[in-house]
């Protein structure tokens, strides 16, 4: 409990169990090849290098694309237009829920009601509204993650303390300005942090939707070599998505920190 | 001069009732302690002059005026916590009043005008003694600077009256006597009219020219909510003139003084 490792060793003890799967994995593939030359179920990391390889760097005989790179414009285009429309919207709408009761009053209960709604289950509505093209994609997206953010937002701009309101009053604020410049710049580290837990619930339904309707996307080229058992690609893929993830994960703590310092001084510590 | 008036002031809670019969003159340039127990409705008396609560009877005005029924710039207020704003520098919060007054859509200032405020501001920084720490956060300030930041913010829009609701209740008494150190010419200066609600006693006999106290004085056992606060002592501090209680004016009070002498 008291011991605590140094820089070099917390490195080192992050990678071990990474390692040691890699090291699983070798082995069961090398068993499994052993047994069967043309398991596709393991297949070792040179031919997934091989296949990544040409997904990567070949154009595709049929298309002409580089169908890592298409397929990843393509997810993440959504995911970003999905994610963004719907912070732009949780925070509008968390903010004006959380600080004017009226607005509470009005949209509160319809909110709490929305956010029950399993997204899956009007995925079929929304394709038959939307159409298969982009858009009822990005929507999926946006009616997922929208009532999570509006809900906590507007609980933490409500549980902000009252003196901090009064204040900004007596200090000759109207509504809209205590709204722009006393919650809204006081919410956003939160917003962010709030974004970061919803990246995985947006991937999961960017990927559900590709994986019904599309023509490129990462969920899409998944969905579409499983039919083949092709293990070289979904493995990559797998691997690949996840790593966009945390990326996308890391850069939002790195804009968390860097806009907003003053949110952070108390992790420091 | 501008004068705050009660009149035949009740505040009620539903079936509480928390000040009865509040009758009060608060003279321009007067500054006034208000004490008493917990639960005497001192924070409720704050509210009322900060139009953060209405009276259920009788009225509160502002030089013979009602005041609009909701926080403004006239008064300035600064709490026991959670005054400043954590998310703006010493700078920021104290120049966040300035930006508020001009810029009614974007409440921020650019150029020419925004170096003037930014002047405006670090006189006012310096003057509570927080030159220093400009640029800092306030979760880096200790709690008496904190509450520094929270008055030079809240004179920087020169209100009327001033609200002191327990301003100095979480601060270790040496921070506590800087801040008396601090309060007392800026007072003089600005020619303000303070309420300090406070639950020390020393203090508000050290600081205040005017004290008054809040008690229960009615009890009914059997219905302990049916009988709310009065104001119990009224207490003029300044120098040269006979503390009167309750029920005498300065006059009597002296005449009494007098009498005395006589006998």
């Amino acid at each position: 409990m008291n011991v605590a490792p140094g820089r070099g060793a917390r490195i080192i003890l992050a990678m071990l169990p990474f390692i040691l799967i890699a090291i699983i994995y070798v082995i069961g593939s090398a068993e499994r090849r052993a047994a069967n030359p043309d398991d596709k179920l393991l297949p070792p990391i040179s031919e997934m290098v091989e296949t990544s390889k040409r997904l990567v760097a070949e154009p595709d005989r049929r298309s002409g694309d580089y169908v890592l790179w298409t397929d990843t414009t393509a997810s993440l285009q959504r995911l970003a237009l999905g994610l963004g429309i719907a912070a732009l919207v949780g925070l509008t709408l968390g903010v004006a829920i959380g600080l004017l009761p009226v607005a509470g009053a009005g949209f509160g209960t319809l909110v709490a009601v929305l956010s029950m709604i399993p997204p899956m289950a009007v995925l079929p509505i929304l394709f038959i509204i939307f159409g298969l093209g982009e858009l009822s994609k990005v929507v999926l997206i946006i009616i997922g993650v929208t009532p999570m953010l509006v809900r906590d937002i507007s609980l933490e701009v409500a549980a902000m303390p009252r003196e901090q309101l009064i204040k900004a009053q007596t200090l000759g604020a109207s509504t809209w300005q205590v709204a722009i410049r006393v919650v809204l710049p006081q919410i956003m580290p939160r917003l962010i942090k709030c974004l970061r837990l919803m990246i995985g619930p947006a991937f999961l339904f960017l990927i559900s939707a590709e994986a019904i309707a599309a023509d490129a996307g990462l969920g899409y080229r998944i969905f579409l070599v499983r039919r083949y058992l092709s293990m070289d690609v979904i493995l990559p893929y797998v691997a690949w998505i996840t790593l966009l993830a945390y990326l996308l994960d890391l850069a939002l703590v790195l804009i968390s920190r860097r806009a907003f310092p003053w949110a952070h001084e108390r992790e420091a510590r | 001069m501008s004068t705050l008036s009660f009149r035949n002031v009740w505040v009620e809670y539903g079936d509480q009732v928390v000040l009865e019969r509040i009758n009060l003159e608060i003279d321009s340039g007067t500054f006034l302690s208000v004490v008493g127990p917990s639960g005497a409705g001192k924070s409720t008396l704050l509210q009322l002059i900060l139009g953060q609560r209405r009276p259920t009877q009788g009225s509160v005005l502002l030089d013979g005026k009602p005041f609009p029924a909701e926080p403004g710039p006239d008064r300035g207020i600064v709490f026991q916590r959670y005054s400043v704003f954590p998310h703006l520098t010493v700078l920021g919060n104290v120049l966040l009043g300035y930006e508020l007054a001009e810029r009614a859509f974007t409440a921020r200032l650019l150029g020419e005008p925004r170096r003037k405020a930014i002047e405006k501001s670090l006189a006012l920084i310096e003057a509570v003694g927080l030159d220093q720490h400009r640029d800092k956060y306030p979760s880096a300030l200790s709690g008496g600077m904190q509450q520094r930041l929270a008055i030079a913010q809240a004179i920087a829009k020169h209100p009327r009256v001033l609200l002191l609701d327990e301003p100095f209740g979480a601060l270790d008494p040496g921070t506590r006597a800087q801040m008396h150190a601090l309060i007392k010419p800026l007072w003089r200066d600005l020619k303000m009219t303070i309420v300090m609600v406070t639950h020390d006693i020393k203090e508000a006999f050290g600081l205040a020219t005017r004290l008054i106290a809040l008690d229960r004085v009615r009890h009914d056992p059997q219905a302990p909510e049916r009988f709310g606060a009065m104001i119990t002592y009224d207490l003029d501090l300044t120098r040269d003139s006979a503390v009167p209680v309750l029920g005498f004016t300065k006059a009597e009070a002296k005449s009494g003084h007098k009498t005395l002498e006589r006998n």
